[in-house]
């Protein structure tokens, strides 16, 4: 069975609560940048390693959900 | 699909309660919220790159740092050209960065990188208070520890490790400190 595409009402539901996601998590970001760079300049580089993961995992999750949401609208 | 070509009214209220304007100038206003969110959302997608990128840019820094292993040892002054409570400025370890060194007691130095660590103005010395005084927001370090005592500076002064050895003073590294 053909999967129907999604109405405009749902599509914007969708978008909504994505831009909640990936407005929390760009936070997210922003305060894991402040901090390291804190940590980076007093000398502790312990977390400047598992930051950069972190963030790169953060900015693949918010490009992932960008990509669905273009698939969305085809 | 066929609600999607309707025009919708802000208020969503029919079509006769409209002024005669609207129907000239159509405007679509779910779907113009929609293409905004959605454009919003690509912006803070560009955001996420830019603060990964950042976070790379300190890895970068990070692994640089580490390449370029420990300071040299190098002799900055002798106590003879030091009185007690006096000071100097030297340059460790590269010859941009300049330090300043105190002598708190006739066989005790302590130095300190110049720059503050809130916006990187030079400190100035102050043996007869017990700190270091940056004068562009007021900035207070005690001597003895280079802690932040006052103003907005958060972090100590990063520390230079000196040694004395005989009549000589040697800076020998450079501690780093986040409290």
């Amino acid at each position: 069975m053909a999967r129907q595409p999604a109405s405009r009402d749902q599509r914007a539901t969708v978008v909504y609560g994505m831009l909640g996601f990936v407005l929390i998590v760009v936070v997210l970001q922003l305060w894991l940048l402040t901090a390291t760079m804190n940590a980076f300049l007093g000398g502790d580089d312990g977390v400047v390693t598992p930051a950069a993961i972190v963030s790169i995992v953060c900015l693949a999750l918010n490009v992932g959900l960008l990509r669905y949401l273009h698939r969305l609208e085809r | 699909m066929a609600d999607e070509t309707i025009t919708t009214p802000p208020d969503r209220s029919p079509a006769d309660q409209q002024p005669a304007w609207r129907e000239d100038f159509p405007i679509d206003w779910p779907q113009d919220q929609y293409v905004e969110r959605r454009d919003f959302m690509k912006f803070l997608v560009l955001t996420s790159g830019a603060l990964a990128v950042g976070q790379l840019w300190i890895a970068g820094q990070n692994w640089l740092r580490k390449a370029r292993g420990l300071p040299p040892r190098r002799r900055i002054a002798s106590l003879a050209d030091l009185p007690v409570g006096g000071s100097l400025v030297f340059q460790y370890p590269e010859e941009l960065d300049n330090c300043v060194l105190v002598r708190v007691a006739a066989r005790d130095v302590v130095a300190y990188s110049q720059k503050c660590t809130h916006l990187s103005c030079a400190v100035i010395p102050r043996p007869d208070q017990g700190v270091l005084h940056c004068p562009c927001h007021e900035g207070l370090f005690d001597l003895r520890s280079g802690s932040p005592i006052a103003g907005p500076p958060s972090r100590p002064l990063p520390r230079i490790l000196v040694e004395i050895r005989g009549e000589d003073i040697y800076a020998i590294g450079i501690e780093i400190r986040t409290i």
